[in-house]
């Protein structure tokens, strides 16, 4: 019995490394992350006001939503795409998604560096609809 | 213990019922995808066609430079890089000898003219492609409204057993980033490129049909290139076959190739 201080101070030391990175946060530099960088829209974008679905639809579902775009117009022989209010757009992501959103570093790759997310749609679509290059 | 087993039969009878009546759940609320109000159509312009064909008159190339414009429109229409190591070649379209391209038509002392003129190949878009069947993806498929065989790089990885299947050497294999093939200025920028990795061929210009206009390599032929629905009888590559002698490519494989050569 005569080691118990030794294990309760080495259980100590132990907790304290453990919950470190808790205390740190916690007492040190008050938890909070960082906040994504801002979402720019293009003035194309800006006079359209709207996407082609609705805004918080198109934040956590757009990778869906291209995912059937491309299905329908490679295997399905379709290109047009009416939405709700019954407005068409072709279905393309060059042609479509960066014709509104053709700042597509301060759009797309802003809002997928934070969430580290890395379409590879890129190396095969042109992410610049304009024409040049970099 | 007599009341527990009971409860215990009971509660196995309701489960067994949840668990029978999921399809019946599933029926009435089928999973939503994009939601219900959202249509998709294939555009005002779209051609269209039961089972897409063309046919060539090759009477009409005498040379090799003949052939070169259907060939340079269709590599610039879908960024198809140039490579000069002969290893990493990509071709959707191009020009071969006619021993070549029919090696099954053996016969003795045949007529110069035809021997020597250039023959244009592509994609045969088999009604009955072996490629189609060699793919474990089904990345290569038959498109069922238009019968083009389609690929759908999104899936292919690359294994190459469509090459391996394809008796006419349609197909390229993207061994270096094809970006670097293409000069920058001159790419369409409306056409994906490829990347390293996958295969790629002629796809019958379905992104072109989709908007209402013929393959690049039809529009550029001054009408020496006829495409058409096969399955219509009063089509105009119909009326060509039926006034003309034509071939196809190793027809013997039972293919059914669908570009016809008037010789
Ligand atoms: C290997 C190359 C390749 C990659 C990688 C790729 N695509 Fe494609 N994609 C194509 C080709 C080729 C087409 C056919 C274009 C046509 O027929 O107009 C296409 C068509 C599409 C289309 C419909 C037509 C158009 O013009 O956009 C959508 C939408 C699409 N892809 C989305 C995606 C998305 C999203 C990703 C990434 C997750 C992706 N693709 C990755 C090659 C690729
Ligand atoms: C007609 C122009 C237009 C087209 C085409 C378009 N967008 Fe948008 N998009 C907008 C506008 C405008 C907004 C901002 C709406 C708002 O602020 O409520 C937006 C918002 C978004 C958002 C949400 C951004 C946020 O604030 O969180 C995403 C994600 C998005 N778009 C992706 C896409 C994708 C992917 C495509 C192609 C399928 C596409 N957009 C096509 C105009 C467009
Ligand atoms: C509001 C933030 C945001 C914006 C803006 C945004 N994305 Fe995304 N995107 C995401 C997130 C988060 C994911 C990952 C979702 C997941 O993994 O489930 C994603 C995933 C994707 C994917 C699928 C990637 C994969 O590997 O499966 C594609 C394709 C995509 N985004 C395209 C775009 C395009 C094109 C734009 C610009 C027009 C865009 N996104 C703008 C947040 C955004």
């Amino acid at each position: 019995m005569s080691d118990k201080k030794w294990i309760i101070l080495g259980l100590l030391i132990f907790m304290v490394l453990f919950l470190s990175p808790f205390l740190y946060n916690v007492l040190i530099k008050a938890g909070k992350a960082a906040p994504m960088a801002e979402l720019v829209l293009t003035p194309k974008a800006k006079a359209a006001k709207e996407c082609v679905m609705p805004t918080p639809y198109m934040r956590t579902e757009h990778m869906q939503l291209l995912d059937e775009w491309r299905l329908k117009v490679v295997r399905g022989a379709q290109r047009d795409f009416t939405n709700a209010q019954g407005k068409t757009f072709e279905m393309s992501l060059t042609n479509t998604c960066l014709d509104c959103h053709s700042n597509k570093a301060e759009f797309c790759d802003r809002c997928h560096n934070y969430a580290s997310v890395r379409p590879y749609c890129w190396d095969c679509h042109l992410d610049n609809p304009q024409g040049e290059m970099k | 213990m007599k009341s527990s087993r009971r409860r215990f039969i009971k509660l196995a009878g309701i489960a067994a019922l949840g668990l029978g009546a999921q399809p019946a759940i599933k029926a009435i609320a089928p999973a939503a995808q994009t939601g219900p109000q959202v249509e998709f159509s294939p555009g005002p312009n779209a051609l269209t066609a039961k089972q897409w064909a063309m046919v060539i008159d090759t009477r009409r190339f005498n040379k090799p430079e003949d052939l070169e414009p259907m060939i340079e429109v269709c590599h610039k229409t879908h960024n198809v890089p140039h490579f000069s190591d002969k290893r990493h070649v990509i071709k959707w379209i191009w020009e071969t000898h006619f021993h070549n391209a029919f090696p099954d038509i053996p016969n003795r002392f045949i007529s110069e003219a035809a021997e020597s003129r250039p023959y244009l190949v592509l994609c045969n878009h088999c009604e009955n492609p072996p490629c189609v069947r060699a793919c474990p993806t089904k990345a290569t498929f038959k498109r069922e409204n238009d019968g083009i065989v389609m690929m759908d790089m999104h899936r292919c990885i690359g294994c190459r057993f469509c090459m391996a299947a394809c008796p006419y050497g349609s197909r390229s294999f993207n061994f270096v980033d094809p970006r670097t093939g293409l000069n920058e200025k001159e790419m369409n920028p409306k056409y994906p490129t490829r990347m390293m990795g996958v295969v790629e061929k002629c796809n019958f210009c379905a992104e072109r049909l989709a908007v209402g206009q013929k393959p690049a390599c039809v529009e550029v032929s001054n009408g020496a290139i006829a495409f058409g629905d096969l399955s219509d009888p009063n089509s105009e590559v119909r009326h060509l076959l039926r006034e003309n002698f034509t071939i196809r490519r190793k027809q013997n494989l039972g293919t059914e190739p669908c570009v016809y050569y008037i010789v």
